[in-house]
Protein backbone atom coordinates (compact mmCIF):
# COMPACT_ATOMS: atom_id res chain seq x y z
CA UNK A 1 0.00 0.00 0.00
CA UNK A 2 2.54 2.56 1.08
CA UNK A 3 5.02 1.70 -1.67
CA UNK A 4 2.18 2.00 -4.15
CA UNK A 5 1.36 5.45 -2.84
CA UNK A 6 4.99 6.49 -2.99
CA UNK A 7 5.33 5.30 -6.56
CA UNK A 8 2.27 7.31 -7.60
CA UNK A 9 3.66 10.39 -5.92
CA UNK A 10 6.95 10.01 -7.75
CA UNK A 11 5.19 9.55 -11.08
CA UNK A 12 3.05 12.60 -10.44
CA UNK A 13 6.11 14.68 -9.59
CA UNK A 14 7.83 13.56 -12.79
CA UNK A 15 4.85 14.53 -14.87
CA UNK A 16 4.81 18.00 -13.37
CA UNK A 17 8.54 18.43 -13.97
CA UNK A 18 8.23 17.36 -17.61
CA UNK A 19 5.33 19.71 -18.18
CA UNK A 20 7.29 22.56 -16.63
CA UNK A 21 10.28 21.89 -18.87
CA UNK A 22 8.10 21.76 -21.96
CA UNK A 23 6.62 25.13 -21.07
CA UNK A 24 9.97 26.71 -20.47
CA UNK A 25 11.66 25.80 -23.76
CA UNK A 26 9.63 27.58 -26.45
CA UNK A 27 8.54 30.49 -24.27
CA UNK A 28 11.84 31.93 -23.19
CA UNK A 29 12.91 34.95 -25.19
CA UNK A 30 14.70 37.47 -23.05
CA UNK A 31 13.83 35.94 -19.71
CA UNK A 32 16.19 33.38 -18.37
CA UNK A 33 14.80 32.14 -15.13
CA UNK A 34 13.05 29.25 -13.61
CA UNK A 35 10.78 30.18 -10.76
CA UNK A 36 13.54 29.37 -8.31
CA UNK A 37 15.98 31.62 -10.11
CA UNK A 38 13.46 34.41 -10.40
CA UNK A 39 12.67 34.20 -6.72
CA UNK A 40 16.31 34.67 -5.85
CA UNK A 41 16.83 37.61 -8.18
CA UNK A 42 18.14 40.46 -6.13
CA UNK A 43 17.38 44.13 -6.33
CA UNK A 44 20.07 45.58 -8.57
CA UNK A 45 20.08 48.79 -6.61
CA UNK A 46 21.47 46.80 -3.72
CA UNK A 47 18.74 47.88 -1.35
CA UNK A 48 16.12 45.57 0.06
CA UNK A 49 14.39 48.04 2.34
CA UNK A 50 10.99 49.56 1.70
CA UNK A 51 11.03 52.40 -0.83
CA UNK A 52 14.68 53.15 -0.23
CA UNK A 53 16.76 55.34 -2.51
CA UNK A 54 14.18 55.58 -5.24
CA UNK A 55 12.88 52.02 -4.94
CA UNK A 56 13.37 49.04 -7.26
CA UNK A 57 15.05 49.21 -10.66
CA UNK A 58 12.53 49.60 -13.52
CA UNK A 59 12.36 46.77 -16.05
CA UNK A 60 10.77 46.02 -19.41
CA UNK A 61 11.45 42.53 -20.72
CA UNK A 62 10.02 39.44 -22.35
CA UNK A 63 9.75 36.51 -19.95
CA UNK A 64 8.30 33.21 -21.16
CA UNK A 65 6.89 35.13 -24.10
CA UNK A 66 5.07 37.65 -21.91
CA UNK A 67 5.98 41.32 -21.71
CA UNK A 68 6.55 42.29 -18.10
CA UNK A 69 7.03 45.92 -17.19
CA UNK A 70 7.84 47.45 -13.82
CA UNK A 71 8.13 51.17 -13.26
CA UNK A 72 7.39 53.92 -10.80
CA UNK A 73 3.66 54.18 -10.19
CA UNK A 74 1.96 57.23 -11.69
CA UNK A 75 -0.43 57.65 -8.79
CA UNK A 76 -3.46 55.55 -8.02
CA UNK A 77 -3.48 52.12 -6.49
CA UNK A 78 0.13 51.03 -6.94
CA UNK A 79 1.41 54.31 -5.64
CA UNK A 80 0.66 53.38 -2.06
CA UNK A 81 0.24 49.56 -2.06
CA UNK A 82 3.16 48.72 -4.32
CA UNK A 83 5.65 50.90 -2.52
CA UNK A 84 5.46 53.45 -5.33
CA UNK A 85 5.99 50.80 -8.00
CA UNK A 86 3.61 49.29 -10.57
CA UNK A 87 3.91 46.06 -12.56
CA UNK A 88 2.06 44.92 -15.68
CA UNK A 89 1.94 41.72 -17.73
CA UNK A 90 1.12 42.28 -21.42
CA UNK A 91 -0.22 45.68 -20.47
CA UNK A 92 -2.57 44.45 -17.73
CA UNK A 93 -1.89 45.62 -14.19
CA UNK A 94 -0.63 43.01 -11.74
CA UNK A 95 -1.77 44.09 -8.28
CA UNK A 96 1.43 44.47 -6.28
CA UNK A 97 2.03 44.99 -2.59
CA UNK A 98 5.19 45.71 -0.65
CA UNK A 99 5.70 44.09 2.73
CA UNK A 100 7.13 45.75 5.81
CA UNK A 101 10.44 43.91 5.32
CA UNK A 102 10.82 45.28 1.78
CA UNK A 103 9.78 42.09 -0.03
CA UNK A 104 6.85 41.95 -2.46
CA UNK A 105 3.74 39.87 -3.13
CA UNK A 106 1.12 40.04 -5.86
CA UNK A 107 -2.53 39.09 -6.09
CA UNK A 108 -1.43 35.97 -8.04
CA UNK A 109 1.14 34.81 -5.45
CA UNK A 110 -0.36 36.27 -2.35
CA UNK A 111 1.02 34.04 0.39
CA UNK A 112 4.74 33.98 -0.44
CA UNK A 113 7.19 36.83 -0.67
CA UNK A 114 9.65 37.77 -3.43
CA UNK A 115 12.77 39.90 -3.34
CA UNK A 116 11.67 42.49 -5.88
CA UNK A 117 8.89 43.37 -8.36
CA UNK A 118 10.61 41.59 -11.25
CA UNK A 119 10.65 38.32 -9.33
CA UNK A 120 6.95 38.77 -8.48
CA UNK A 121 6.13 39.44 -12.14
CA UNK A 122 8.04 36.37 -13.33
CA UNK A 123 6.38 34.18 -10.70
CA UNK A 124 2.97 35.45 -11.84
CA UNK A 125 3.80 34.62 -15.47
CA UNK A 126 4.76 31.10 -14.39
CA UNK A 127 1.45 30.70 -12.58
CA UNK A 128 -0.63 32.14 -15.41
CA UNK A 129 0.52 29.54 -17.98
CA UNK A 130 -0.53 31.84 -20.77
CA UNK A 131 -3.77 33.09 -19.18
CA UNK A 132 -4.61 36.80 -19.21
CA UNK A 133 -4.87 38.98 -16.14
CA UNK A 134 -8.36 40.39 -15.66
CA UNK A 135 -9.44 43.30 -13.46
CA UNK A 136 -10.71 42.02 -10.15
CA UNK A 137 -14.47 42.17 -9.85
CA UNK A 138 -15.20 44.29 -6.80
CA UNK B 1 -24.51 23.37 19.87
CA UNK B 2 -22.95 22.78 16.47
CA UNK B 3 -19.84 20.60 16.50
CA UNK B 4 -17.11 21.09 13.93
CA UNK B 5 -15.42 17.80 13.08
CA UNK B 6 -12.17 16.58 11.59
CA UNK B 7 -12.92 15.97 7.90
CA UNK B 8 -11.12 12.63 8.09
CA UNK B 9 -13.86 11.35 10.41
CA UNK B 10 -16.90 12.47 8.42
CA UNK B 11 -19.37 9.82 7.31
CA UNK B 12 -20.23 9.46 3.64
CA UNK B 13 -23.55 11.19 4.37
CA UNK B 14 -21.85 14.09 6.15
CA UNK B 15 -19.46 14.56 3.23
CA UNK B 16 -22.32 14.50 0.74
CA UNK B 17 -24.37 17.01 2.73
CA UNK B 18 -21.43 19.41 3.01
CA UNK B 19 -20.65 19.19 -0.71
CA UNK B 20 -24.30 19.63 -1.68
CA UNK B 21 -24.60 22.73 0.51
CA UNK B 22 -21.49 24.21 -1.17
CA UNK B 23 -22.90 23.53 -4.62
CA UNK B 24 -26.21 25.12 -3.67
CA UNK B 25 -24.52 28.30 -2.41
CA UNK B 26 -22.47 28.42 -5.59
CA UNK B 27 -25.56 28.10 -7.74
CA UNK B 28 -27.32 30.92 -5.93
CA UNK B 29 -24.37 33.30 -6.24
CA UNK B 30 -23.98 33.62 -2.48
CA UNK B 31 -20.71 31.65 -2.51
CA UNK B 32 -19.01 34.10 -4.86
CA UNK B 33 -19.89 36.98 -2.57
CA UNK B 34 -17.52 35.47 0.00
CA UNK B 35 -14.74 35.16 -2.59
CA UNK B 36 -15.21 38.80 -3.52
CA UNK B 37 -15.15 40.00 0.09
CA UNK B 38 -12.01 38.03 0.87
CA UNK B 39 -10.14 39.43 -2.11
CA UNK B 40 -11.20 42.98 -1.31
CA UNK B 41 -9.55 42.63 2.09
CA UNK B 42 -6.50 40.86 0.65
CA UNK B 43 -5.92 43.78 -1.69
CA UNK B 44 -6.56 46.55 0.82
CA UNK B 45 -4.88 45.20 3.98
CA UNK B 46 -1.43 46.81 4.05
CA UNK B 47 1.46 46.73 6.50
CA UNK B 48 1.57 50.50 6.88
CA UNK B 49 -2.12 51.33 6.40
CA UNK B 50 -5.47 50.03 7.61
CA UNK B 51 -5.41 46.26 8.00
CA UNK B 52 -8.22 44.02 9.19
CA UNK B 53 -8.36 40.57 7.58
CA UNK B 54 -4.68 39.81 7.13
CA UNK B 55 -1.18 40.74 8.35
CA UNK B 56 -2.64 42.19 11.53
CA UNK B 57 -3.84 41.08 14.98
CA UNK B 58 -7.44 40.74 13.76
CA UNK B 59 -6.43 38.05 11.23
CA UNK B 60 -7.82 35.43 13.63
CA UNK B 61 -11.07 37.08 14.83
CA UNK B 62 -11.79 38.38 11.30
CA UNK B 63 -11.55 34.90 9.80
CA UNK B 64 -13.53 33.43 12.72
CA UNK B 65 -16.39 35.78 11.92
CA UNK B 66 -15.97 35.19 8.16
CA UNK B 67 -16.27 31.42 8.71
CA UNK B 68 -19.29 31.81 11.02
CA UNK B 69 -21.06 33.87 8.36
CA UNK B 70 -20.26 31.26 5.73
CA UNK B 71 -21.33 28.38 7.98
CA UNK B 72 -24.67 30.13 8.59
CA UNK B 73 -25.19 30.30 4.83
CA UNK B 74 -24.44 26.59 4.51
CA UNK B 75 -26.96 25.93 7.27
CA UNK B 76 -29.70 27.78 5.41
CA UNK B 77 -29.32 25.02 2.82
CA UNK B 78 -28.89 22.14 5.28
CA UNK B 79 -29.21 22.77 9.02
CA UNK B 80 -27.14 19.67 9.82
CA UNK B 81 -23.97 20.97 8.14
CA UNK B 82 -21.01 22.41 10.05
CA UNK B 83 -17.59 23.36 8.72
CA UNK B 84 -15.14 20.46 8.89
CA UNK B 85 -11.47 21.10 9.55
CA UNK B 86 -8.44 19.76 7.68
CA UNK B 87 -5.58 18.79 9.96
CA UNK B 88 -2.83 19.11 7.38
CA UNK B 89 -0.24 17.89 9.90
CA UNK B 90 -1.91 14.45 9.69
CA UNK B 91 -3.49 14.28 6.21
CA UNK B 92 -0.51 15.54 4.25
CA UNK B 93 -0.34 13.69 0.94
CA UNK B 94 -2.00 14.18 -2.45
CA UNK B 95 -3.67 10.80 -2.01
CA UNK B 96 -5.37 11.50 1.35
CA UNK B 97 -9.10 10.82 1.50
CA UNK B 98 -9.91 14.55 1.61
CA UNK B 99 -9.02 14.65 -2.12
CA UNK B 100 -11.38 11.82 -3.02
CA UNK B 101 -13.98 12.17 -5.76
CA UNK B 102 -16.65 11.90 -3.04
CA UNK B 103 -15.37 15.00 -1.26
CA UNK B 104 -13.08 17.82 -2.45
CA UNK B 105 -11.69 16.13 -5.57
CA UNK B 106 -8.04 15.67 -6.43
CA UNK B 107 -4.95 17.52 -7.52
CA UNK B 108 -4.81 19.47 -10.78
CA UNK B 109 -3.58 17.70 -13.90
CA UNK B 110 -0.02 18.52 -14.98
CA UNK B 111 -0.87 20.25 -18.26
CA UNK B 112 -2.86 23.18 -16.88
CA UNK B 113 -3.35 22.48 -13.14
CA UNK B 114 -7.06 21.93 -13.79
CA UNK B 115 -8.93 19.88 -11.18
CA UNK B 116 -10.68 17.12 -13.15
CA UNK B 117 -12.11 14.88 -10.41
CA UNK B 118 -14.80 15.35 -7.80
CA UNK B 119 -17.73 17.76 -7.44
CA UNK B 120 -15.70 20.89 -8.27
CA UNK B 121 -14.21 19.73 -11.57
CA UNK B 122 -14.96 22.21 -14.34
CA UNK B 123 -16.38 19.48 -16.56
CA UNK B 124 -19.13 18.86 -14.00
CA UNK B 125 -20.51 22.30 -14.75
CA UNK B 126 -21.26 23.18 -11.13
CA UNK B 127 -18.12 25.07 -10.15
CA UNK B 128 -17.25 27.79 -12.67
CA UNK B 129 -14.72 30.29 -11.29
CA UNK B 130 -16.31 33.68 -11.80
CA UNK B 131 -14.50 35.91 -9.29
CA UNK B 132 -10.96 35.56 -10.55
CA UNK B 133 -7.68 37.34 -11.19
CA UNK B 134 -7.14 35.80 -14.62
CA UNK B 135 -9.07 34.43 -17.56
CA UNK B 136 -9.23 30.77 -16.48
CA UNK B 137 -12.68 29.59 -15.41
CA UNK B 138 -11.64 26.25 -13.89
CA UNK B 139 -10.48 25.37 -10.39
CA UNK B 140 -6.72 24.82 -10.24
CA UNK B 141 -4.43 23.00 -7.81
CA UNK B 142 -0.70 22.24 -7.89
CA UNK B 143 -0.19 20.44 -4.62
CA UNK B 144 3.39 20.42 -3.40
CA UNK B 145 4.73 22.45 -6.34
CA UNK B 146 5.17 25.82 -4.64
CA UNK B 147 6.51 24.27 -1.46
CA UNK B 148 7.22 20.57 -0.94
CA UNK B 149 5.98 19.88 2.58
CA UNK B 150 3.00 20.86 4.66
CA UNK B 151 3.76 21.99 8.23
CA UNK B 152 4.36 19.27 10.79
CA UNK B 153 2.78 18.88 14.21
CA UNK B 154 6.13 19.74 15.79
CA UNK B 155 6.15 23.03 13.88
CA UNK B 156 2.59 23.73 14.98
CA UNK B 157 3.51 23.02 18.58
CA UNK B 158 6.48 25.40 18.38
CA UNK B 159 4.11 28.21 17.41
CA UNK B 160 1.46 27.26 19.97
CA UNK B 161 4.19 27.60 22.62
CA UNK B 162 4.53 31.35 21.99
CA UNK B 163 2.90 33.10 24.94
CA UNK B 164 2.36 36.59 23.48
CA UNK B 165 -0.54 36.97 21.05
CA UNK B 166 0.93 39.72 18.90
CA UNK B 167 3.42 42.59 19.07
CA UNK B 168 4.16 45.99 17.54
CA UNK B 169 4.32 46.90 14.72
CA UNK B 170 1.23 44.66 14.44
CA UNK B 171 1.84 43.64 10.82
CA UNK B 172 3.67 41.04 8.72
CA UNK B 173 6.96 41.79 10.47
CA UNK B 174 5.68 41.24 14.02
CA UNK B 175 6.97 38.67 16.45
CA UNK B 176 4.48 36.60 18.46
CA UNK B 177 1.86 33.87 18.04
CA UNK B 178 -0.44 35.51 15.47
CA UNK B 179 2.22 36.31 12.88
CA UNK B 180 3.94 32.95 13.23
CA UNK B 181 0.59 31.22 12.81
CA UNK B 182 -0.30 33.44 9.84
CA UNK B 183 3.12 32.61 8.46
CA UNK B 184 4.92 35.79 7.50
CA UNK B 185 7.63 34.89 10.01
CA UNK B 186 9.24 31.72 11.30
CA UNK B 187 8.21 28.17 10.40
CA UNK B 188 5.24 29.52 8.39
CA UNK B 189 1.99 27.67 9.02
CA UNK B 190 -1.09 29.30 7.39
CA UNK B 191 0.61 30.90 4.38
CA UNK B 192 2.54 27.74 3.59
CA UNK B 193 -0.63 25.67 3.25
CA UNK B 194 -2.03 28.18 0.73
CA UNK B 195 1.22 27.90 -1.26
CA UNK B 196 1.32 24.09 -1.00
CA UNK B 197 -2.16 23.87 -2.53
CA UNK B 198 -1.30 26.15 -5.46
CA UNK B 199 -3.92 27.26 -7.97
CA UNK B 200 -6.50 29.71 -6.69
CA UNK B 201 -5.54 28.86 -3.10
CA UNK B 202 -2.24 30.70 -3.50
CA UNK B 203 -3.93 33.84 -4.83
CA UNK B 204 -6.14 36.59 -3.42
CA UNK B 205 -9.25 34.71 -4.55
CA UNK B 206 -8.35 31.66 -2.47
CA UNK B 207 -11.92 30.91 -1.25
CA UNK B 208 -12.71 29.74 -4.80
CA UNK B 209 -11.25 26.42 -3.64
CA UNK B 210 -13.58 24.91 -1.01
CA UNK B 211 -10.52 23.65 0.87
CA UNK B 212 -10.09 27.28 1.97
CA UNK B 213 -12.85 26.75 4.56
CA UNK B 214 -11.37 23.51 5.91
CA UNK B 215 -7.91 25.06 6.11
CA UNK B 216 -9.14 28.13 7.96
CA UNK B 217 -11.31 26.01 10.22
CA UNK B 218 -8.11 24.27 11.37
CA UNK B 219 -6.37 27.64 11.83
CA UNK B 220 -9.35 28.70 13.94
CA UNK B 221 -9.05 25.51 15.99
CA UNK B 222 -5.33 26.19 16.55
CA UNK B 223 -6.25 29.61 17.95
CA UNK B 224 -8.60 27.87 20.40
CA UNK B 225 -5.82 25.41 21.31
CA UNK B 226 -3.45 28.33 21.93
CA UNK B 227 -6.01 30.01 24.20
CA UNK B 228 -6.36 26.80 26.22
CA UNK B 229 -2.59 26.51 26.54
CA UNK B 230 -2.15 30.14 27.62
CA UNK B 231 -5.14 31.03 29.82
CA UNK B 232 -3.58 34.29 31.01
CA UNK B 233 -2.65 35.53 27.52
CA UNK B 234 -5.16 37.58 25.58
CA UNK B 235 -5.77 39.40 22.34
CA UNK B 236 -3.52 42.40 21.73
CA UNK B 237 -3.44 45.36 21.20
CA UNK B 238 -5.85 46.56 23.87
CA UNK B 239 -6.56 50.11 22.73
CA UNK B 240 -5.41 53.21 20.90
CA UNK B 241 -3.42 51.62 18.04
CA UNK B 242 -3.39 53.34 14.65
CA UNK B 243 -4.52 51.37 11.54
CA UNK B 244 -5.16 48.23 13.60
CA UNK B 245 -8.26 46.67 15.19
CA UNK B 246 -7.90 46.91 18.97
CA UNK B 247 -9.68 44.48 21.30
CA UNK B 248 -12.85 46.58 21.48
CA UNK B 249 -12.87 48.07 17.95
CA UNK B 250 -15.41 46.89 15.39
CA UNK B 251 -14.21 45.02 12.31
CA UNK B 252 -15.10 45.83 8.72
CA UNK B 253 -17.13 44.80 6.76
CA UNK B 254 -19.60 43.87 9.51
CA UNK B 255 -18.96 46.91 11.73
CA UNK B 256 -20.90 45.32 14.58
CA UNK B 257 -18.45 42.73 15.94
CA UNK B 258 -15.17 43.22 17.81
CA UNK B 259 -12.26 40.88 18.53
CA UNK B 260 -13.55 40.76 22.12
CA UNK B 261 -16.83 39.32 20.80
CA UNK B 262 -14.98 36.55 18.99
CA UNK B 263 -12.61 35.31 21.70
CA UNK B 264 -14.88 32.53 23.01
CA UNK B 265 -15.73 30.27 20.08
CA UNK B 266 -17.95 28.07 22.28
CA UNK B 267 -20.61 30.80 22.07
CA UNK B 268 -21.02 29.73 18.45
CA UNK B 269 -19.75 26.14 18.04
CA UNK B 270 -17.39 23.60 19.55
CA UNK B 271 -14.69 21.34 18.16
CA UNK B 272 -14.84 17.56 18.32
CA UNK B 273 -11.64 17.41 20.36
Amino acid sequence: MSSNVNRRLVLRGTAVAVAGAALAVPGVLAGTGTLAQAASTTDHSGHGGPATHGGPVPFDELYQGRRIVGKAAEGGHGAHHGGGFAVSIDGKELHLMQNADGTYISVINHYETYADPRAVARAAVDKLRGATLVPIAT
Amino acid sequence: MAVRKNQANLTATEKRNFVNALLELKKSGRYDGFVRTHNQFIMSDTDNGDRVGHRSPSFLPWHRQFLIQFEKELQTVDASVTLPYWDWTADRTTTASIWGADFLGGNGRPRDAQVTTGPFAYSGGKWPITVNVDSRQYLQREMGAGVAQLPTRAEVDSVLAMATYDMAPWNSSSNGFRNHLEGWRGVNLHNRVHVWMGGQMSSGVSPNDPVFWLHHCFIDKLWAEWQRAHPTSTYLPAAGTANVVDLGDTMRPWNNVTPADMLDHTRFYTYDR
